[in-house]
């Protein structure tokens, strides 16, 4: 079967899916007696209208890259993560740790520290699992969930029996010193006279996000071990084929996600809390599946899909706090927008590749051969 | 003039852009054998999917005894007499025999009646077309021969009086088939039209009355067999002129390059499947070992490949190579001098998703001439050695963007071809080279691997195409039960002789 062109196959299909989940999300609303239109334009206007609004969806986006990307470097190896929510934890307490006990000079080092020990203790969470899978052949889904539960287990304990500063009443670390903290949007764009992105938590770690995708751009179709990894992930029986270890190849995809995913930690724990909660993760760890999904596991298509995510985030949480539309339809309509963009991929693409070619069957009289 | 059986009159079909099938006429008359044959990828198999219902033809129209009939699924297929017999069995194999035949025509909720109207009725079907089955087998127990009369059998329950066959000696030894088309005579025998699809010639002119030749989604001639010889119907497949038998000269054996002693492979189900093999291969001879699939070809090949786990001893050049596994992979064989033309090209060979650029620096990735530096690929001189390479083995398009996947058959294992052979290794593994592959595609192939032979190289040559074993080897070993039944030199030996070995009849072990 011919397939559509690549252009197509990228935005076409997002684009139909996205129209498709809003229209049902506008039913939905609809259905509470609300007016979708106004919805429509709060929530433009909570996640895009300012700069205000902008430093909070791109905080968002934030945490989605990099639990996306965690997603989507596993998924070329075919490994299915859907730890990040455990790693992404476990990355905070890499980032306290390194936070609370190295004096550092300046919130530079202090920033490549924090990356280090998130990135370690994220990885090291995936290690087992990921372990796991390679030699005894644990079900990485399996593992990688239930570790999710032990990973915040294990916070609890520790931010209750460790962590927690004498007399404290919250299960949480001190606050992070002054000299580590991080450039928010605000300290870098703001002028003399114009204040930008006031109160906001986006900060510079952003960047560190967008330099990511690139690093995992390269890494993915540039480099030897990108390569190995989509082998492997593409056809196991090939990967041995040609004297690829599975081993290597399923430890080294899950260290290098987990690694990503506990990254997330410098945004939500270094960039805004500035100390380490409970919760801190608030299932970005689960978005980024959705992410990658939608994103489908390439960089760019990462980034974009966690701008929508984050837009969703923001968007809904204005929604909740202006209307009385309430938390949980928002979670409704994020959840429309997954199950369409993700896990009904092929609903939309069959019908609409029919559509396609019944259009294009004159044109496309020469082969695409050309891609 | 009698009515034709089935008439197709001007069937076309296409899958988007392809026209798989164009304009396609045939008549097959009433107790005939009617062969249909023609490359891979000719349109053979979509023109029997619309006859039995499995898609729908764009445009044309179907006539069985001279009535216009609608196909819409395989229920009208059978209704109107169509039975098939797949290429892949489709048998529940922990079923009996019995049970398989009924299943999917039962007459009621309560199966016992079905069962033993069905029992009655295959012991009628069985004197009446020498079609002997145990009703009460159990199908994973019975040979892949039994398994395809029990195919027959289910399609005859259903009163089929026109029976397709999809390339059905695929998986027979000689005998075997023999005993099939022995099946098939007394089929016509009895009224029933049969059409048989191959890719084989020797089938054609064995049996078949008459034979259609498919080109390209069209069909080129229909003629009688009798009237026709295998040069003649191999040029109407492929358009031009093509050599059947592989030239070359005597071998020059020279230094020992393979030595194999006393090599088992057991499986990770606990099953031996190749049991203590022993074999030499010189520099500048082919070792073509002949079997029935799945009696430890593959495994011996995978093991020699690096990626299966053995015992006994391997040396290469002299030197010994581990086997455990341990201290080995498909790497470390490469860097041994050892190339491998994997069995199955979809599965190990290539990667479907991947580039041909990609395919073609697989295996080879660590090569340093594709790399940039110590972190990066080098994607463009990966490229520039595959167009190069593309364009030496005649790959078509040679186009080194384009995903395996969109490449035929035979172009495709072109590719696999020239990335092993490319490298001039001192041993070269070959795994069913021509499976599926097209007559010209086949006869290109054979000549890199004679042309690699007369370079001075060792040659281990796996394959269940006899044809092909016959005329490329320099010795033949057979291969039964994982065991080698017997070596043979291919001057000196038969079809008939390989055949009893293949079966594990006759000959002392060696």
């Amino acid at each position: 079967m011919e397939k559509m062109p690549k252009w197509a196959d990228i935005f076409l299909i997002p684009v139909v899916s996205l129209v498709l989940a809003a229209i049902f999300s506008a039913i939905v609303i609809l259905a509470i007696g609300e007016d979708p239109w106004a919805a429509v334009k709060l929530m433009v206007k909570g996640a895009l209208g300012s700069t205000y609004a902008w430093g909070y969806t791109l905080y968002y986006a934030t945490n989605f890259v990099f639990t996306g990307l965690a997603v989507a470097v596993a998924f070329h190896a075919r490994m299915f993560n859907i730890g990040g929510e455990g790693q992404a934890m476990l990355g905070g307490l890499g980032v306290a740790l390194v936070c609370l006990y190295i004096p550092w000079p300046h919130w530079s080092l202090a920033l490549i520290g924090a990356s280090v020990g998130a990135a370690l203790f994220g990885a090291a969470w995936a290690a087992i699992p990921a372990f796991l899978q390679a030699k005894r052949g644990s079900h990485i889904v399996i593992t990688t969930i239930m570790f999710n539960f032990i990973a915040n287990a294990l916070l609890v304990y520790l931010l209750v029996n460790v962590l927690k500063p004498v007399g404290m009443m919250e299960p949480a670390t001190a606050k992070f010193p002054k000299l580590v903290q991080l450039p928010s949007f605000r300290d870098m764009f703001s002028t003399a006279d114009t204040i930008m992105f006031r109160g906001a938590p986006a900060n510079i770690t952003f960047f560190v996000a967008v330099a990511a995708c690139v690093v995992v751009w390269l890494l993915i179709w540039r480099t030897r071990l990108g390569y190995e990894l989509r082998a492997f992930g593409h056809s196991e029986s090939a990967a041995k084929y040609a004297g690829i270890k599975p081993t290597k190849i399923i430890m080294v995809s899950m260290l290098i996600s987990g690694a990503l995913a506990g990254m997330m930690a410098i945004n939500n724990v270094m960039g805004e809390a500035e100390r380490l909660v409970l919760n801190a993760v608030e299932g970005a760890g689960f978005i980024g599946i959705a992410v990658a999904l939608m994103g489908r596991s390439h960089p760019f298509g990462v980034f974009l899909a966690a701008l929508l995510f984050g837009f969703l985030y923001q968007g809904g949480a204005e929604l909740a706090l202006w209307t009385s539309i309430p938390r949980e339809m928002i979670v409704v309509i994020q959840a429309l927008v997954i199950l369409f963009t993700g896990a009904l991929d092929n609903m939309v693409r069959m019908p609409l590749e029919r559509i396609f070619f019944s259009l294009w069957r004159k044109p496309a009289a020469k082969p695409a051969a050309a891609e | 003039m009698t009515t034709p059986a089935i008439e197709l009159k001007g069937i076309s079909k296409a899958f988007g852009p392809v026209q798989a099938n164009k304009n396609i006429n045939i008549r097959v008359m009433p107790g005939t054998i009617h062969g249909i044959i023609g490359e891979n990828g000719a349109g053979k198999s979509t023109l029997m999917s619309i006859l039995y219902g499995f898609y729908k033809a764009d445009s044309g129209e179907i006539f069985i005894n001279g009535k216009k009939t609608e196909i819409p699924d395989s229920q009208h297929a059978i209704a109107a007499g169509i039975g098939m017999v797949f290429q892949h069995f489709k048998l529940v194999e922990n079923f009996t025999v019995l049970e398989n035949v009924v299943l999917g025509a039962e007459d009621g909720a309560m199966l016992r009646p079905s069962l033993a109207k069905a029992r009655s009725q295959l012991k009628q079907l069985a004197e009446e077309y020498e079609l002997n089955v145990n009703p009460d087998a159990v199908i994973e127990e019975i040979g892949v021969g039994t398994q395809q009369r029990v195919e027959i059998l289910k399609a005859l329950y259903r009163q089929a009086d026109i029976l397709i066959l999809d390339e059905p000696t695929g998986v027979l030894t000689p005998a075997e088939a023999d005993q099939l088309f022995r099946i098939l005579g007394r089929l016509k025998e009895e009224g029933k039209t049969i059409i048989l699809i191959t890719h084989k010639l020797r089938e054609i002119m064995e049996i078949t009355d008459t034979v259609s030749v498919m080109r390209r989604g069209e069909m080129t001639a229909t003629v009688n067999t009798a009237e026709t010889s295998p040069p003649h119907l191999a040029e109407l497949m492929v358009g031009r002129k093509v050599l059947l038998q592989v030239d070359k000269v005597p071998a020059k054996p020279g230094e020992m390059v393979l030595e194999v002693k006393n090599l088992s492979v057991t499986d990770s189900g606990g099953v031996q499947r190749v049991k203590g093999v022993s074999f030499n291969i010189r520099a500048g001879e082919i070792l073509g070992i002949a079997g029935v699939a799945g009696n430890g070809q593959s495994e011996l090949l995978e093991v020699l490949g690096g990626y299966e786990f053995g015992t006994g001893e391997v040396k290469i050049n002299g030197h010994s190579i581990d086997l455990t596994g341990r201290h080995s992979n498909g790497q470390t064989r490469r860097d041994r001098g050892i190339a491998h033309v994997p069995e199955d090209r979809q599965r190990e060979g290539l990667i479907m998703d991947f580039m041909a650029w990609e395919n073609i620096a697989f295996g080879y990735h660590h090569d340093p001439k594709y790399q940039k530096n110590r972190v990066f690929m080098d994607n463009v001189s990966i490229r520039a050695d595959t167009a190069d390479k593309m364009e030496r083995f005649d790959v078509r398009p040679p186009n080194p963007m384009l995903q395996a996947k969109s490449f035929s058959g035979g172009n495709q294992q072109k590719i696999v071809v020239a990335r092993e052979i490319e490298r001039n290794p001192d041993l070269l593994l070959v795994g069913q080279p021509t499976r599926g592959v097209d007559i010209g595609a086949i006869e290109f192939i054979h000549k890199q691997i004679v042309a690699l032979r007369d370079q001075g190289k060792a040659i281990l040559l796996i394959s269940v195409e006899l044809d092909e074993i016959m005329s490329l080897s320099d010795r033949i070993a057979v291969m039964f039960d994982g065991k080698i039944m017997g070596e043979r030199l291919p001057d000196k030996t038969n079809v008939k002789e390989l055949g009893l070995l293949m079966a594990g009849v006759a000959g002392e072990a060696v």
